[in-house]
């Protein structure tokens, strides 16, 4: 089952997600990218039904960017949350839905960080933490007893601590499907940041693929 | 009423629509474009605007994509409707190819669209000339030319509009190895071409520069960052 994670920092944004392309009972891929980059400071997180995940987030990927052609300036992480909101309650009403859940993790140069949760229902929420999958019923609880109001401070060795560090192994303890690792970015005012993958002791990961 | 073609041949074999269309963007202010070694230059003659108008940069150069330019002569309004499609083109290429268009292939679908305004109903010619620039993915510098009948060329150095014959002759003169050696010596060539213009009107420059290696290796740069 597929996990995304976010949370806002005061400066920054945080977020995760798992790196399994599975079909059935089969792990097809342990590299699988899940994050979409919709703009400089703008991240779409998306998982759900295979196909619709990524044809959804490039068809948003490429109307943002069209925007930035048209506009010469780009959308705001708030517009852009909007704008996929409402592209995916449109289809949700049609004879093809997309079945995809998401976040949104964007760096606005005068709101600052925001984190935007979306179903497949086209829910649109701003929180400042969010999860989605089995393993959110583990994280989001973790989340709610430690996160404080005003986002977490950022410090490197701290970053790895309460709550990321908490929340993969817990899925990855207790939970019976083993996700052995996830890539982490942040996002803040300099743009996009890719961090170590993060892979949690014990993980059981095959050989990896030839580098594309 | 949309069941007649406006443009339709004369007995003597021209199509009048298109020709006048050509005279439309005689009537436009000159833009002309060099391509250099590492270096494509459009540069556009600025028209004084009135007294009360806002002096926002009336912008005849647009980008229609990351590594692509386009400036015009001609009607602007005809320019904005070509120029949205080209853009949004460019991102329907990404989606479907996952590559971003050649400067070839763009061009010719600008081509194609014009050429298809002259064989529909009811419908007349876009009234503008595009020159279109940028890079292909292999780094080399690209010029074209697209007129209202739907025709294209590459170039080494073109210009369209008001002055385009001088302004063309002038380049005819001048465009030399040594002339685009430099990125520089390239820019400055465009400016003394339009230089070339100086009337009694005072005429500002536009000059736009597409440096795509350094363009390109940062945006791989950022690509490899976050992806």
């Amino acid at each position: 089952m597929e996990y995304l994670i976010g949370i806002q920092g005061q400066d920054f944004v945080l977020v995760a997600a798992d790196n399994i392309a599975a079909n059935s009972i089969i792990q097809m891929k342990q590299d699988q990218d899940k994050m979409f980059k919709l703009s400089d400071k703008i991240l779409l997180l998306c998982v759900g039904e295979a196909g619709d995940t990524v044809q959804f987030a490039e068809y948003i990927q490429k109307n943002i960017q069209l925007y930035k052609m048209r506009n010469g300036y780009e959308l705001s992480p708030k517009a852009a949350a909007n704008f996929t909101r409402k592209n995916l309650a449109d289809y949700l009403r049609s004879r093809t839905p997309y079945h995809v859940n998401l976040l949104l993790a964007g760096f606005d140069e005068t709101d600052g960080p925001g984190l935007y949760y979306m179903d497949h229902l086209s829910a649109l929420a701003k929180a400042p933490f969010a999860a989605h999958g089995y393993g959110a019923y583990l994280t989001l609880s973790i989340l709610d007893r430690y996160y404080r109001p005003g986002g977490i401070p950022r410090s490197p060795s701290r970053l790895f601590t309460i709550p990321l560090f908490y929340c993969p192994p817990s899925p990855l303890s207790r939970f019976i499907l083993n996700l052995p690792s996830f890539t982490v970015r942040l996002i803040d005012t300099e743009g996009i940041h890719d961090l170590e993958k993060l892979m949690p002791v014990g993980a059981k990961l095959l050989a990896p693929a030839p580098s594309s | 009423i949309y069941d007649r073609a406006i443009t339709v041949f004369s007995p003597d074999g021209h199509l009048f629509q298109v020709e006048y269309a050509q005279e439309a963007v005689k009537k436009g202010s000159t833009a002309v474009g060099i391509r250099g070694k590492d270096i494509v230059v459009l540069g556009v003659e600025k028209k004084s605007v009135a007294k009360l108008q806002e002096e926002r940069t009336v912008r005849k150069i647009c980008a229609l994509d990351d590594h692509v330019c386009m400036a015009f002569a001609g009607l602007t309004a005809d320019a904005r409707i070509v120029i949205n499609r080209a853009r949004v083109e460019c991102q329907s290429h990404r989606l479907t190819v996952e590559d971003p268009v050649t400067v070839e292939y763009i061009t010719r679908h600008i081509a194609t669209l014009k050429q298809r305004y002259t064989q529909s109903n009811g419908r007349r010619p876009f009234g503008i000339s595009a020159l279109i620039v940028g890079f292909d993915c292999d780094g080399t510098p690209r010029l074209y030319q697209t007129d209202p009948s739907g025709t294209y060329h590459a170039w080494k150095a073109n210009a369209i509009g008001r002055s385009a014959k001088t302004v063309r002759e002038f380049l005819e003169k001048n465009y030399t190895e040594e002339s685009i050696a430099t990125d520089n010596e390239a820019i400055k060539l465009a400016i003394k071409a339009l230089l070339e213009l100086l009337e009694s009107k005072e005429i500002e420059t536009l000059v736009t520069e597409i440096e795509k290696e350094k363009e390109e290796e940062a945006e791989k740069k950022k690509q490899k960052k976050s992806t």
